[in-house]
């Protein structure tokens, strides 16, 4: 029987890589890869506790978790363009023109 | 039975891509173990019984984001960045984040085990009044009528940032 606990674990360890990733890497590409495991993550826990409850919400709410992903890999993947027309690398600890 | 396994074999599937795609140091591995892992929880979702968002996963992520991710890893080198460090020096702090992370989800998840073991309880929806398509069509049509609407303007706004942002420079006026 697979409950909503195993869902939860799977959610969190899901989520926890994608931090690391974030945390660790230095390439901005697996960065946004990362935003994107963390984004499923929640996806699994909305939709866990949607079928759960028996309630169609998660679900919806998880439709827009998906459409704000989307506009984040769109606008994020535009800045590491014009980034890379720029600074030619996509190494982030090059990329510290705000930095002080 | 068969849901348990199904569940056990997505989940290894979706945990061991995510790993290799914070590890490999090629960003086109990267992609194509997301592209896994996307597929792995795609499959999560079906075990769930949300059939819609199962298609929404691998029509609009695996079809959509990783495609653009593929296209931007096209349009950069890549060969230069495979042979550079590839972790921060921020790495041990970073670790022992997580590290806390870890344990703060899986105490709050130990704590409240008791509450999430009930779902044999509820009264199950009849299956057959309704498809998962429609049962999310009709609530995203009446109910979040609005915030879907916003979400509309939200992908406007990507659509014209991605737009302005990735477009040549063009000389200024004078």
């Amino acid at each position: 029987m697979v409950t909503t606990f195993h869902y939860l674990v799977l959610g969190a360890a899901l989520f926890t890589i994608g931090v690391i990733g974030v945390l660790t890497r230095r390439n901005i590409m697996v960065i946004l890869m990362s935003i994107e495991l963390m984004m499923n993550a929640v996806n699994i826990n909305l939709i866990a506790f949607s079928s759960r409850l028996q309630q169609v919400t998660g679900q919806v709410f998880a439709i827009f978790v998906i459409t704000v992903a989307a506009a984040e890999a769109a606008v994020g993947l535009g800045i590491v363009i014009a980034m890379f027309k720029n600074k030619e690398t996509m190494n982030i600890n090059e990329i510290d023109l705000m930095k002080w | 039975m068969l849901e348990l396994v199904l569940f056990y074999i997505f989940a290894a599937i979706a945990v061991v891509s995510a790993i290799l795609v914070i590890t490999r140091h090629n960003v086109v591995h990267s992609a194509a173990f997301l592209g896994a892992t996307l597929f792995a929880v795609a499959g999560i979702f079906l075990t769930l019984n949300a059939e819609f968002l199962a298609g929404v996963q691998v029509i609009v992520y695996v079809g959509g984001i990783l495609v653009l991710f593929v296209f931007v890893i096209m349009l950069i080198s890549v060969e230069r960045a495979v042979h550079e460090r590839q972790y921060n020096r921020q790495w041990t702090i970073a670790l022992v984040t997580s590290a806390i992370l870890i344990g703060e989800i899986g105490y709050g998840l130990y704590r409240g085990k008791d509450s999430l073991v009930l779902p044999n309880v509820l009264p199950a929806v009849a299956p057959a009044a309704a498809g998962n398509s429609e049962q999310v069509g009709t609530a995203l049509y009446t109910a979040y009528l609005l915030p879907f609407e916003i979400a509309s303007i939200l992908l406007l706004v990507a659509i014209v940032g991605a737009v302005v942002l990735s477009k040549k420079r063009t000389q200024p006026e004078g």
